[in-house]
């Protein structure tokens, strides 16, 4: 699968609700021993539904670099 | 393309209603609510996971159906103030203030005196509740389900109201029920990391 220019980039302030796992189309989120939401960086489209839903709004698109 | 099958734990927004139309009859049904107190705090202290939160919680639950099913979100974003740990523990601690203040009144009744048939809203509003049949149970048993149930209502109210403005599941930024397993979490997870380091 070809690297895609961005990527969904969680914040120090995530609550680990798990709202973003739901919704990745990808699956590619998970809550990291209840402390916080991890993305699969090297998979993530970018496709920002984690950035909608995200109650905190902790989440963001950010661009890879080098790419 | 084939449609996700639900899992059994996806219905379970259903308690929410149910939960607040029992106690609506029978206040006693309040007592209920211990099970979705003390459930997250034993996933979390045993599991050391916030699996409540993520898959069971039936108020996220019920607030994502509202909000993202039925269209009633505005889906703002939140105040910023709302995530910062200052504003998630005040409120947490302000919490469970009001909750030991509710234990406290339960022992109050238990050593004799008066059983007030009002539930308390927002910690402001009294609501009358005196139709509730709670003979059945000694006056300390009804006056913690009048107190829990009141506990119960107005987290619903707050996070139905934040529903509606902001994101649905905004409640979840600071539900002192969160905060509180994601603690326990990070806690646990810093006393294996300390011991996998001796």
């Amino acid at each position: 699968m070809a690297i895609t220019k961005k990527y969904a980039a969680i914040g120090k302030q995530c609550v680990a609700c798990g709202s973003c796992v739901k919704v990745c189309p990808l699956s590619l989120i998970t809550i990291y021993k209840g402390m916080n939401a991890v993305v699969n960086e090297e998979k993530c489209v970018g496709c920002g539904k984690c950035v909608e839903i995200c109650p905190a709004s902790v989440i963001s698109i950010v661009s890879r670099e080098g790419v | 393309m084939k449609a996700k099958q639900k899992h059994w734990y996806e219905y379970l927004w259903i308690a929410s209603p149910v939960y607040f139309t029992l106690g609506f009859f029978n206040i006693l049904f309040a007592w209920l609510g211990m099970i979705l107190f003390i459930t997250p705090l034993l996933i979390a202290i045993i599991g050391g996971s916030k699996l409540y939160c993520n898959k069971y919680c039936e108020r996220g639950q019920l607030f994502e159906l509202l909000g993202n099913r039925f269209g009633l979100s505005l889906k703002k974003k939140a105040p910023r103030f709302l995530k910062f740990n200052w504003f998630r523990y005040g409120f947490l601690v302000f919490f469970m203030t009001k909750f030991v203040l509710m234990i406290y009144r339960t022992y109050v009744v238990f050593a004799g005196a008066d059983l007030k048939e009002v539930v308390m809203l927002l910690w402001m509003f009294k609501l009358p509740w005196n139709w509730a049949d709670t003979s059945v149970a000694s006056p300390w048993i009804a006056q913690f389900a009048f107190g829990f149930y009141g506990i119960m209502l107005t987290s619903t109210v707050i996070g139905l109201v934040l529903m509606i403005i902001f994101k649905p599941r905004s409640w979840c930024v600071f539900c002192p029920m969160g905060t509180m397993t994601q603690g326990i979490c990070k806690i646990k997870n810093s006393k294996e990391k300390s011991k996998s380091a001796a």
